[in-house]
């Protein structure tokens, strides 16, 4: 994960080649001396198509998670903490919402929206805030009536500082992990949107994109397919990786099981 | 269980409707004028205006949000603009083939991760275990996307034992079916080993083996029984990346399914088509979540009593 990482951040700097300049005489070759992943359908280099695409990943992850867990973290602190109406609406547009299984509703969304990564970021986080305001408001209805949390309230704290200092910090170490996977679902969901046609437009590549190219090539030139998607569950193995640890830290239980 | 069932149907009904509006709504985020977007940049004015009153979409909201549900109700989903057919006949005759492709998938997915959980959690810890949780955590970030293609490449290109497209016989079916069944047999895995665990160290357990009881029985009969309702909850929320991943499947093997009559109505711009799809899905998904709760109160009654 990190070595990816770093790929996005100076990965496209070390590679001299342009990941957009194309070479039709060798298009879709192998392997070879100045391209170690082989070329592409339009003969561009996949290796440096892949450390440019590990941008689009960790920036579609990023932003994915940052808001989603940000929107779903204040929603589901309202609507524990608030109950009754707020909660009951709250809690309906979450049911509406997760009534949609995974990626659907992002197809849907980007399907009347038109093919963009900005179209994208939105669908992806219309769907991911739902997971967070659902854990965060299970959590706050447990923490509602904590001693502590009363006797801020006793104290004459009001509700946003009562929120913010005491009931949401109780919630973040369940945020923490349900993001550490949230960036592998959403780098996932992005991957998913491309290669559907959905995603990221050519030029700019992305791993889903790739992946979408690599289609009409797999009997001649299955590099196409193989060279990206290793890229993605990689990347996506480490995020799981790092939110199992995560969980069983913040869950010295699950470790035991 | 009378009660307890109207409950949860009745609990359904908001969420369906819910499903419903939003539904109804996506027509209208189409950017600029949903009937030019659907005609194409080419299209002339008159045709768009033509398109619209077809649509009904020259109309007041509330009158088009009233008449959406009036169909819905009676079963009619619209018109396709591409093959002017009804989209209920058009996704009825699609159904079967993804049915069919699903069950495939969750079938194996069973047959298979249930006892590989089982065997990893009566071996914990040793050699066999850390296998089998390594090869769940690899299936759970292996997306379908890549999983297809490179069976696909394996078994029908290099080997050239199976086809890579098409339907028509069980051979077909088989790459489609274990693809979309891969991650729900990592995920039923997991939780298989983790419940099984769990209800191993429990004293009813140690009493049974007290009693003579043999050590496979003890863990079939006695443990796992009580391990079902963490993997019947797996397999209902599972459904949803099942629904999903046959959209992508479908569309990797050309399988004539639901799923890639949506890509393919995405693709033609034919939104009444989308509408259609992505309602059938999100409703099935709906009543099998309703389905699993009813499951749950038949594995413990003590849940009806709640």
């Amino acid at each position: 994960m990190l070595v990816a990482a770093l790929a996005a951040a100076v990965g496209p700097a070390l590679v001299s080649v342009d990941p957009s300049v194309q070479d039709l005489a060798l298009r879709l070759a192998g392997p070879m001396a100045g391209h170690p992943f082989g070329l592409d359908e339009l003969g561009r280099d996949i290796l440096a198509r892949v450390l440019t695409g590990a941008r689009v990943s960790f920036l579609v992850g990023v932003v994915v998670v940052g808001v989603s867990a940000t929107v779903g973290t204040v929603i589901g602190a309202i609507a524990g903490y608030c109950g009754g109406v707020v909660d009951g609406l709250i809690s309906r547009v979450i049911d509406t919402l997760l009534a949609f299984p995974g990626l659907l509703l992002a197809i849907a969304l980007v399907a009347v929206l038109g093919p963009s990564l900005a179209n994208v970021l939105f669908a992806l986080v219309v769907i991911g805030w739902v997971g967070y305001a659902r854990l965060v408001r299970g959590q706050v209805l447990r923490a509602r009536h904590a001693d502590y949390v009363q006797a801020a309230v006793a104290l004459g704290a009001s509700t946003p500082r009562v929120l913010w200092r005491h009931v949401i910090p109780a919630a973040l170490p369940a945020v923490v992990v349900q993001a550490t996977l949230g960036m592998a679902g959403a780098i996932i969901g992005e991957a998913s949107l491309s290669f559907l046609g959905l995603g990221v437009q050519p030029p700019t590549p992305s791993w889903g994109t790739m992946l979408n190219g690599g289609r009409a090539h797999l009997l001649d030139a299955p590099h196409l397919t193989i060279v990206p998607g290793l890229a993605i569950v990689l990347l996506v193995l480490g995020f799981n990786f790092l939110g199992d640890g995560l969980r069983d830290l913040a869950d010295p239980r699950q470790s035991r099981q | 269980m009378a009660t307890f069932l109207a409950r949860r149907l009745l609990v359904s009904l908001p969420v369906l409707f819910g499903v419903a509006t939003l539904v109804f709504a996506l027509i209208h985020l189409v950017p600029g004028d949903p009937a030019q977007a659907m005609l194409g940049d080419s299209a002339s004015p008159q045709d768009a205006a033509e398109l619209r009153a077809r649509l009904g979409l020259d109309r007041p909201l509330y009158l088009q949000y009233a008449a959406f549900l009036n169909g819905l109700a009676r079963g009619d989903l619209g018109t396709s603009l591409r093959t002017d057919e009804p989209v209920a006949a058009v996704i009825a005759a699609r159904l079967p083939a993804t049915v069919e492709l699903a069950a495939a998938a969750m079938s194996w997915a069973v047959a298979v991760a249930v006892p590989l959980g089982i065997i990893a959690a009566v071996w914990a810890g040793t050699g066999i275990d850390y296998a089998a949780t390594t090869v769940a955590l690899v299936g759970i970030s292996m997306p379908t996307f890549w999983l297809g293609p490179l069976l696909a490449i394996v078994f029908g290109v290099t080997l050239g034992w199976l086809p890579v497209s098409g339907s028509g016989s069980a051979a077909h079916l088989v790459l489609p079916a274990i693809t979309l069944g891969a991650p729900l047999a990592a995920v039923l895995a997991r939780t298989t080993r983790s419940s099984v665990i769990e209800e191993i160290g429990e004293l009813y357990v140690l009493a049974a083996r007290g009693r003579g009881v043999s050590p496979g029985r003890a863990v079939l009969r006695h443990a796992f029984r009580n391990s079902l309702i963490p993997i019947v909850t797996v397999l209902g929320l599972q459904l949803g990346a099942v629904l999903t991943g046959a959209v992508i499947t479908e569309t990797i093997f050309a399988w004539p399914g639901v799923g890639r009559l949506l890509v393919q109505s995405i693709s033609f711009r034919d939104y009444p088509l989308v509408q259609g799809c992505i309602l059938l899905i999100a409703v099935t998904y709906v009543l099998m979540n309703l389905l699993t709760d009813v499951a749950y109160g038949l594995l413990d009654p003590r849940l009806h009593h709640d």
